[in-house]
């Protein structure tokens, strides 16, 4: 049988989107609106780096932002593909695939340097 | 058979999704990834912050209160909302569930997953403000 790589990129998008779903709402309105619009007090320092360090908070983060990003690449390449026409379908794959991957990396990075 | 695909394909206009409210509610939950794709970069970005000190810590949370960050961050937390709302309405069509030989109704997969949401949005809360 011929290996494949489009089922594993399709069960990281309904992962990556399952993801998306649940937890990103809470962080998204905690960190991006609600503390630094003071809507609600942001936590004390020590307090977040303490929960930040952890290996498990690094392992949830890293395994749930990484689905994360290859969901929206492979969501965007449909984007582009289908709803902008945009037919270079190397150089799309290439872009939304590539842009995940460093994501990733960056993600290991700065996951990495708060352990 | 070898060589081109002389198929005709009729040309689809680049903006065929304003036509019809359900294709442009289509397009835009597709676009939603991009926006998903910011938060995942604006998280690490204030992950690095926490763990660079109080000081940058102090210095990220100014910084996002930027006009153009609020406005993209709202903009952003919109579309993730239509992704949350669209992906827990279109699980029961990609999982079909039976429990004891019946199918278990819609209704009760989607509201399963409002009710998980709620926790899972409950369980952050107490971990980062305890």
């Amino acid at each position: 049988m011929k290996f494949r790589v489009e089922p594993f990129l399709w069960l990281a998008f309904s992962g990556g989107g399952v993801m998306a779903a649940m937890i990103l709402p809470v962080l998204a309105f905690l960190f991006a609106l609600a503390y630094p619009l003071g809507w609600l007090d942001p936590p004390d320092h020590a307090h977040l780096a303490a929960v930040v360090g952890h290996p498990i908070t690094f392992l949830v983060l890293f395994g749930a932002f990484v689905m994360m990003l290859i969901h929206a690449a492979h969501r965007f390449r449909f984007t582009l593909y289908d709803g902008l026409q945009v037919k270079h379908r190397f150089l799309v794959g290439a872009a939304c695939y590539g842009g995940a991957a460093i994501g990733a990396l960056l993600a290991l990075h700065m996951l990495g340097s708060a352990t | 058979m070898s060589g081109e695909d002389l198929r005709y394909r009729p040309p689809v206009p680049v903006l065929w999704w304003t036509r019809k409210l359900s294709y442009f509610v289509f397009v835009m939950r597709e676009l939603s990834s991009l926006f998903i794709a910011w938060l995942v970069l604006y998280l690490l970005l204030f992950v690095r912050a926490v763990a660079d000190g109080e000081a940058a810590y102090d210095d990220f949370l100014d910084w996002a209160t930027s006009p153009w960050l609020v406005v993209l961050n709202v903009v952003a937390f919109g579309f993730l909302l239509l992704h949350t709302i669209t992906w827990f309405s279109l699980t029961p069509q990609a999982m079909v569930l039976d429990v004891r030989g019946r199918r278990v109704p819609p209704v009760a997969i989607i509201g399963a997953q409002y009710v998980a949401l709620g926790v899972v949005s409950a369980f952050v809360y107490w971990l980062v403000t305890r």
